[in-house]
């Protein structure tokens, strides 16, 4: 793999830009590998490049119908944080946030990973308790999350609106410094040209069809678009399709799955400096490094496949943004678009091991699972690679809701992404 | 400015009405029906803006919606003041009207002379994608150094700095047929559509009047007449007819499923003249019943070095300024085409006194009539040439051309002088809002575009939109789409206008041959991201081989034009250097909105009082007027106290718990979710929804009821009268009533559509008005007619009808606060009016009007658990102490078998608790953290959390409910709670902290 750095790209400037190597190969599919990774979003490519670095296994390949990064993680806000209220979800989206940090200097790619700070709106009485229960669960769990007044909501972000005359005054915010944004697609990117360098293949246009299995019911490869692939293991990591793939299998999932939807505005020079978002009134919005006012809405009330959702959510989120924030009103959507989130019963993802033996799966991720990406894929790819869930997601079992012992972070905020 | 440029005569503007608009503090001038692009071009001011990344100068494309570059601040109302200024509106679709300020973008100090030219000079540096491999060390610095750095630079316009002081309207309408875009198909369409008088046709153009193309023509006719004139006919053919509405200055943008089509049309922006209040815009939300997509189609730039610089246009768009505008853009004009419909723009601009020659890329041989057509109109063709580069910098000054050899090599250079370049690579037709309509695009490899190939909606293209160019074609294809969308089955029927033939056909070019080093040359494919022909190479080099993936490495085709000049060249190269069909690149999705479209527009009324409009109960009036302090609860408002002169908060909801406990207090529980449940089958529902058992429910007996989510925890509770056998009033809490209502609806529906129930919303038909206090009878008693109120008669937990002022009403005798209590259900008009007499005589008992912040304090002084804030969505019944109202013999209800969980019933549980602390004057913050032991190592285990927490003066002290791991069993020990500073010691007791006095609840 050819080192990215200033340097390198003096020489090619000087050059024609002519000397650079491809990013990842286009390879044939093997007859075989040790693991197969179903889905080349950010998760699906974080599991493969973790499994070749830190597991060593570099027989892998990961199987994606369209092409890497297509899926959700190419549309989604990309709001990172790590202030979850449980101490599940802290060690898990903790874990994560420690590898963005480095992320960029990891993959040797800019991910662009900008700390400008999350900002969590409180607008009523309920916000209010929920976030300093959150602040207080934070500070236990060594997670910086800070409770701001009104005053200092829009001192740490001056667009905002603080007047009491809001139809839903700002009573305060929850704010996490080192929250922040990353270039979605330079995730997936990056990933899959790290582990591309160590061998794992990156097949597109490949979609899944069906699990092979031993006579012994044990996984024993997948049935693809492009022929049968053998596997020891497989994991599928497909979001919003899970529920399809593994039905495909013979597998009922408890997810169901809803469009999403986000819009970008016209670009304008930098007038937004954090990411804030406001749940009370289903708004979430940033200024990505283009210029463009990044927003999200929330999802549509009825389970589709669609990636089309209704355009009354986004108008409902652009009243809701257009409150807190009078002056974007003349600003405009430039585009929108929804994506395909796979939701579960308690709102948290399911990381894990599945009835079928060699079988594994990490879905779940709804509305926020950009943040997690290099948490999901490091503690996935020991899973994969060890058939145990590492002790960051042993909790994240499909068999909590056989057991009960639910995870629950939207009962306790309602909070989306 | 005066208006050198401008043609003696001809064009479709007013000269009677000259007008101003002030350009960059410039007085720039022309005439009704110009845009700020024909004005700026009349002027001979071609440079109007500086590129996104290079900041390279930038004049107008082109003469439509599709402009990439010609990007303006607008200030729309400068005269009356601040709000009416937004960014990044295209020059050429800014109608010309008194009283515009308009200013250029994204250059510093000026737009003559700007700094950020420099990055062009670093443009080797700032390629496709250079920020992925750079800018990563030191570790820190992305962003805090180089971040801002990047935001600063790019960007384009300024976001407006205050409120935006225009309104907008919003309209829903239905239709039979909406046919979108009033060029020659749609207009034949609209026509065939709407010609039995029966269908109701809507007919949208996002330009000033309808005619499309034809606009820009002056030489093609109908009928044997100019084409202008059947436009003219056509209009006033539909204007007459009743079932027919004409909407110009409205863009379709979104095509949404079943047929739900939405527009936003531009209602005053044009008008000098505009009354203050008028809509700024109006989104129309139309759902058709059949859809014809009459949208035309795009001119697709030439690739060649430099193709950017100013006075370097689209070719249709420079015939659109010479005839629709009657404007030059030049006195020397090269039209540089691969395309036949660029010789009628050399016709038209030689006709208009312009000194032009032609450069096609086309062999002799390929062309059509158009070829001689042109050399007998003296004009010099130049074929099989292509284009080196252009010369010039703010505003072009030569082209370099070269005829290619038959073995392809570069022939010998020649330098044509010019001052204005009309390009055109061919035509894609605009296909967007067929695809947004999720419809199957199809390659035509003839047309070398994509085309409308199977539909997904009740929908069909006609015309250039599909490929159709030739205008006798044309209109033939919008009549009979017209007609098919009334679903006649004689498509070919009635008679076709006779139309002279157009110059259609041209050869698809991707990237201009030359013989510069094409890895260094700028060639422009996405004018507006800056994005050249090696940056697609580059990307296409280093893997990224989907266009999707070209698209979002090299951000081509996501600028706010989304692409309509410059997708077709992407994918076109992609494929070319992939050496694979078109279509395996894969086409792109379109994503709406077609154009851009105002957010203002979008949430239309939806702000301001408007926005999620406040629900007020029938007391909210005298409240007011009481000096209530509000607090919005769901999309309710609801006093919170009743301050007293110079009492703050604490004050208040002393004096107001005080009150209740000791006299009388008098509650507005208006909001309350209220739900009737009526049918046969309601009691069998009731039991079936909720843990608890309904059915020996006596009529007019009262019951607490508690709901479970299917997955075992608690949803909601409220208390529950049965009026009759089949008749249930149940009440939910205030924020839980809709989706109360609508789990009960989910289950009825889907899973026991078999119980004969119906379920009514009746929370806005009652007003509720609480008493509750050891007076609370005295109070009431003078006014009740029809009941005795008796303890004997109408003991605690039941439900009486008769009558309260005369007015009818349902009297509850239940309690919120442990004290003896009543809610009179009344008729929401007579709320008020029950209100004030009870108020008025209660004034002899010491009443007092208490609010939601003393009626939390009084619950929680006796324990009473409140939904949503001692529970959060994993609290069991059993957490909260409350078991007892589970039922262990019914056959199931809903999170019965959840309940059954290993987790759900294993030890050590959070259980709901009392905390004192120890110091009493001490209130702890709501969602507190508990913890055994303070001095332990972060991260810290915590065994539970706070859930309400108040001062009570009742109780002499702060009170406090938990939720704590075997809580129950702890009772006694003490616990470290966190403060914002550090923590607290607090003692777990019961959750209950008031004994109430004399006559209770439930005496
Ligand atoms: C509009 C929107 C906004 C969001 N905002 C945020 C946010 O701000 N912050 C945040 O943290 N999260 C956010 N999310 C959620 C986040 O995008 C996802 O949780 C996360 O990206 C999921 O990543 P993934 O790799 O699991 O899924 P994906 O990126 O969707 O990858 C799954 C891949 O599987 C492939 N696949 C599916 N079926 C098959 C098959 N049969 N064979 C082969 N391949 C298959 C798909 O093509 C896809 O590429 C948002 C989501 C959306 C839609």
């Amino acid at each position: 793999m050819r080192r990215f750095s200033l340097k390198s790209l003096l020489q090619e400037a000087s050059s024609g830009h002519q000397g650079w190597e491809r990013q990842w190969r286009a390879p044939e599919p093997k007859k075989e590998y040790d693991v197969i990774v179903v889905g080349g979003g950010g998760h699906g490519l974080a599991t493969a490049y973790y499994l070749a670095t830190v597991h060593g296994v570099t027989n892998v390949a990961v199987l994606e119908k369209g092409w890497i990064g297509g899926g959700n993680t190419g549309r989604n806000t990309t709001i990172v944080r790590s202030n979850y209220l449980f101490d599940e979800s802290a060690g898990l989206y903790e874990h994560a946030m420690k590898l963005w940090e480095g992320l960029s200097q990891e993959l040797n790619y800019n991910v662009m990973f900008s700390q400008r700070g999350v900002l969590m709106l409180a607008h009523n009485h309920h916000d209010v308790i929920s976030f300093k229960r959150h602040v207080y669960a934070n500070r236990l769990n060594g997670i910086d999350n800070e409770w701001l007044s009104p005053e200092e909501c829009k001192a740490y972000c001056p667009p905002l609106s603080i007047s009491p005359e809001l139809r839903y005054p700002v009573l305060g915010g929850a704010l996490q410094r080192r929250g922040g944004t990353a270039r979605h697609d330079a995730v997936a990117w990056g990933y899959a040209r790290g582990a591309d360098a160590r061998g794992v293949d990156i097949i597109q246009n490949c979609e899944v069809l069906g699990l092979k299995r031993h006579p012994d019911g044990s996984v024993a490869g997948v049935e693809t678009s492009r022929g049968t692939i053998g596997a020891k293991r497989v994991g599928v990591v497909a979001a919003g399709h899970t529920g399809v793939v593994m039905g495909r299998f013979g597998l009922r999932m408890p997810v169901e799955s809803v469009p999403l939807q986000a819009l970008v505005s016209e670009p304008v020079k930098p007038v937004f400096p954090c990411v804030v978002m406001s749940n009370a009134v289903h708004a979430y919005i940033s200024q990505s490094d283009k210029g463009e006012l990044v927003i999200g809405a929330g999802t549509d009330q009825y389970v589709s496949y669609s990636q089309q959702g209704g355009i009354q959510i986004i108008n409902h989120t652009l009243d809701a943004i257009c409150e807190l924030f009078p002056q974007f009103g003349r600003m405009r959507m430039l585009r929108s678009w929804g994506g395909i989130v796979d939701v579960t019963p308690d709102r948290s993802p399911i990381l894990g091991k599945t009835p079928i033996e060699g079988l594994f799966v990490n879905c779940g991720w709804g509305t926020g699972g950009f943040k997690a990406t290099p948490g999901s894929g490091h503690v996935f790819a020991h899973t994969l690679a060890t058939g145990e869930p590492h002790k960051i997601n042993a909790p994240f079992s499909l068999d909590r809701f056989r057991t009960g012992r639910l995870i629950d972070e939207a009962a306790a905020a309602a909070v989306a992404h | 400015m005066s208006q050198p440029f401008r043609l003696p005569s001809g064009g479709r503007i007013d000269r009677k009405r000259p007008l101003s608009v002030s350009f960059n503090g410039k007085r720039l001038e022309g005439f009704a029906g110009d845009t700020v692009a024909s004005m700026l071009l009349a002027s001979g001011q071609h440079l109007a803006g500086r590129s996104f990344k290079y900041h390279r100068p930038r004049g107008i494309l082109s003469h439509g919606s599709d402009e990439p570059s010609a990007l303006l601040s607008v200030d729309w109302r400068a005269d009356r003041g601040p709000g009416y200024r937004d960014p990044n509106n295209r020059a050429s679709v800014v109608e010309a009207r008194d009283s515009l300020v308009v200013k250029t973008q994204n250059h510093w100090p000026s737009l003559e002379t700007d700094i950020g030219a420099v990055n062009d000079l670093l443009s080797p540096v700032f390629v496709a994608g250079f920020y992925y491999k750079t800018f990563m060390w030191p570790r820190t610095f992305w962003d805090k150094v180089y971040e801002p750095v990047i935001r600063r630079a790019a960007g384009l316009g300024e976001a407006p700095e205050v409120k935006d002081a225009d309104r907008y309207s919003n309209r829903h309408a239905h239709c039979d047929v909406l046919v979108v875009g009033a060029g020659p198909a749609g207009l034949a369409a609209a026509l065939a559509a709407s010609a039995d008088g029966e269908k109701r046709v809507i007919l949208a153009d996002e330009g000033l009047e309808p005619g499309g193309a034809l606009l820009n023509d002056v030489t093609s006719k109908i009928d044997g007449k100019p084409a202008m004139d059947w436009v003219a006919e056509s209009v006033s053919t539909l204007d007459a007819r009743e079932n027919v509405v004409i909407l110009p200055r409205t863009t379709a943008f979104g095509y949404y499923n079943h047929n739900h089509v939405c527009m936003v049309e531009k209602v005053s922006d044009h008008r000098a003249d505009a009354p203050e209040g008028l809509a700024r815009e109006r989104l129309w939300q139309v759902r058709a019943g059949e859809v014809v997509l009459a949208t035309g189609s795009h001119e697709r730039p030439l690739v060649f070095e430099n193709n950017d610089r100013p006075g370097i246009m689209l070719a249709e768009s420079v015939r659109a300024f010479v005839n629709r505008w009657a404007v030059l853009p030049g006195n020397e004009i090269v039209v540089a085409t691969s395309s036949a419909s660029a010789y009628q723009t050399a016709l038209d601009a030689k006709n208009a006194g312009a000194r032009v020659s032609i450069v096609d890329i086309r062999l002799e041989a390929d062309c059509g009539p158009e070829l001689q057509t042109a050399k007998d109109a003296g004009i010099t063709v130049r074929s099989g040439h292509t284009v080196i580069r252009a010369l010039g910098k703010k505003r072009v000054s030569g082209l370099v051309v070269a005829p290619i050899d038959p073995d392809g090599a570069i022939g010998e250079k020649q330098t044509l002088a010019c001052d204005c370049v009309a390009m055109s690579g061919g035509w894609t037709p605009s296909v967007h809002l067929f695809s947004q309509s999720r419809g199957k695009l199809r390659f035509d490899v003839e047309l070398d575009a994509f085309v409308p190939g199977t539909s997904a909606q009740a929908e069909r293209s006609a015309g250039a939109c599909r490929g159709i160019y030739d205008l006798a074609a044309v209109i033939a294809d919008g009549l009979a789409a017209g007609r098919s969308a009334t679903g006649a089955t004689d498509t070919a029927a009635g008679s076709t206008p006779q139309a002279t033939a157009s110059f259609t056909g041209f050869q698809p070019v991707r990237v201009l041959p030359t013989d510069a080093d094409a890895s260094k040359v700028k060639a422009f494919v996405d004018f507006q991201n800056d994005v050249t022909a090696k940056d697609i190479r580059l990307a296409v080099r280093e893997g990224f081989e989907s266009i999707e993936h070209v698209k979002r490495y090299t951000t081509t085709g996501m600028a706010t034009d989304q692409g309509k000049t410059s997708n077709m060249n992407a994918l076109g190269l992609v494929a070319g250097i992939l050496d694979r069909p078109l279509p395996a690149v894969g086409t792109t999705t379109f994503r709406p909105p077609y154009t851009p479209v105002s957010f203002g527009a979008l949430i239309g009324p939806a702000r301001d009082e408007l926005f999620d409009p406040v629900r007020k109960t029938p007391i909210d009036g005298w409240a007011e007027k009481n000096g209530a302090v509000f607090e919005p609860v769901a999309l309710w408002r609801r006093a919170k106290y009743f301050p007293q002169a110079g009492e703050d908060m604490h004050g208040a909801v002393a004096r107001e718990t005080k009150a209740v406990r000791n006299a009388v207090g008098i509650f507005d529980a208006s909001t309350l979710g209220k739900i009737e449940v009526v049918g046969p089958d309601a009691a069998e529902f009731m039991n079936r929804i909720y843990t608890n058992a309904w059915l020996k429910l006596k009529v007019g007996g009262c019951r607490y009821g508690l709901m479970l989510r299917e997955d075992g925890f608690v949803y909601d509770d409220g208390v529950v009268a049965r009026l009759a056998e089949d008749r249930f009033h149940v009440t939910t809490t205030t924020g839980g009533a809709p989706r109360v209502l609508r789990h009960m609806e989910d289950y009825l529906q889907t899973e026991w559509p078999d119980l004969d129930v119906f379920l009514t919303s009746i929370t806005e038909q009652w007003a509720v008005i609480a008493l509750q206090g050891p007076k609370a009878r005295k109070v009431l008693e003078p006014f009740v007619s029809g009941i005795d109120l008796s303890e004997e008669a109408f003991p605690h937990m039941t439900v009486q009808s008769g009558f309260v002022c005369g007015v009818p009403c349902r009297l509850f005798r239940v309690s919120f606060t442990g004290e003896l209590g009543f809610e009179v259900n009344v008729p929401a008009d007579y709320g008020e009016a029950v209100w004030k007499a009870l108020y008025e005589e209660g004034g002899k008992h010491g009443i007092t009007a208490y609010g939601t912040e003393a009626m939390h304090v009084l619950r929680a002084e006796v324990g009473y658990v409140v939904v949503g804030q001692e529970t959060d969505g994993t609290v069991t019944p059993d957490d909260l102490g409350l078991s007892g109202l589970v039922s262990k013999v019914k056959a199931d209800f809903v999170g019965k078998r959840s309940l059954a969980r290993p987790d759900m019933v294993a030890e050590g549980r959070r259980q709901l608790v009392g905390l004192l602390t120890k110091n009493p004057d001490e209130v702890i913050d709501e969602g507190a953290q508990v913890v055994d032991d303070p001095h332990r190592p972060i991260p810290m285990r915590m065994i539970g959390h706070v859930t309400s927490s108040y001062a009570s003066s009742n109780c002499g002290r702060s009170i406090a409910m938990a939720l704590i791991e075997g809580g129950r069993g702890r009772i006694g020990e003490t616990v470290h709670v966190t403060t914002p500073g550090g923590f607290t010691e607090a003692v777990i007791s019961k959750a209950a902290f008031y004994e109430v006095k004399g006559e209770t609840a439930d005496a």
